[in-house]
């Protein structure tokens, strides 16, 4: 079975309070060289045969990012 | 004229916006159910606040393939009066019938408690019954209502006149106080081009009867009635 995985990714500009939090806790733990943290999501999508890259990309268009606040990235398998 | 107000899987405010038209307004109202791409004859859609799909991916993302949102979309596209409360402004965001999305609310809490709004368009069918100046008192119930579009969009929206309820003080000031979740420019509530589909964060279905707290909101359900009936509509 062949994966892609899709990351998906808050645009540049737009506040991630979750990722703020996150980087204050790191900090309290004692993790201060880790100056920010900005969150997303990966779906890893199990391909059947004749799913090409486009078809990723219009899954991504289509629902699994929003395009007003979110960014994608696709990684097809080799 | 008859009301609709649909219903998807976690929906759990459709039964608050029906008793507030069937019992508050006395008006004609049934339910639409998801799966079924019927809107019954509805002159007027609500899309009810709750949790459809569980807010599964992203809240209101699933929501907008559901069979009865073409319809809705059909309908609003014809210029039908369609209100989006809470869940269903999320909805009509994801769905494209309004601009912008919604992110968490920026102190990351789900947020319950009255928040007091200005109204500033009364253009609308579902606004248009609101007196000139009133401070609107209502509940807020959410986790993800913190408004959001491209700066160049608030801009448009704000220049022409979309931004329908604002979050400000009892005493109509915008202040960050007065925002309960870190919307962009205090924006509770726009409006599509035509002014025929409005959503917002804040819930009218809560504020009907004053042992809830404030009647505030009825004013959001009457309006259509006297709009649709073609009578003046004025507060």
């Amino acid at each position: 079975m062949r994966y892609a995985r899709v990351t998906v990714r808050y645009k540049e500009g737009v506040l991630d309070p979750q990722g703020t939090t996150i980087q204050r806790a790191l900090s309290d733990l004692g993790f201060s060289a880790i100056e920010s943290v900005r969150t997303g999501r990966t779906f890893e999508l199990a391909l059947a045969e004749g799913a090409t890259r486009e078809t990723v990309e219009k899954a991504c268009r289509a629902l699994l990012a929003n395009p007003v606040i979110e960014t994608f990235d696709i990684e097809m398998p080799a | 004229m008859k009301f609709g107000v649909v219903v998807f899987p976690g929906s759990n405010c459709d039964y608050d916006a029906y008793t507030a038209i069937r019992d508050a307004l006395r008006q004609p109202v049934e339910y639409l159910w998801h799966a079924d791409a019927d809107l019954k004859g509805a002159d007027c859609i609500i899309l009810p606040g709750g949790f459809s799909y569980g807010d599964y991916l992203r809240a209101g993302a699933v929501a907008r393939f559901a069979p009865v949102l073409e319809k809705v979309v059909q309908f609003a596209r014809d210029g039908g009066p369609v209100l989006g409360i809470c869940n269903g402004f999320q909805i009509l965001l994801e769905a494209g019938l309004l601009p912008g999305a919604m992110l968490k609310n920026s102190n990351l809490r789900f947020v319950h408690r009255d928040v007091y709004l200005a109204c500033e368009n009364r253009d609308t069918p579902f606004t248009c019954g609101v007196a000139e100046g009133a401070v609107l008192r209502m509940p807020v119930s959410h986790g993800e209502g913190n408004y959001y579009a491209p700066p160049d969009v608030i801009d448009m929206l704000e220049r022409t006149h979309r931004v329908v309820f604002r979050y400000v003080t009892r005493a109509g000031e915008r202040t960050v106080a007065a925002n309960p979740n870190g919307s962009i420019n205090n924006i509770a509530g726009i409006c599509n081009e035509a002014g025929n589909v409005v959503g917002l964060m804040p819930h009218p279905d809560r504020a009907y009867e004053a042992v809830l707290g404030s009647t505030d909101g009825l004013a959001l359900f009457e309006s259509p009635i006297k709009a649709l009936r073609g009578e003046p509509c004025e507060a």
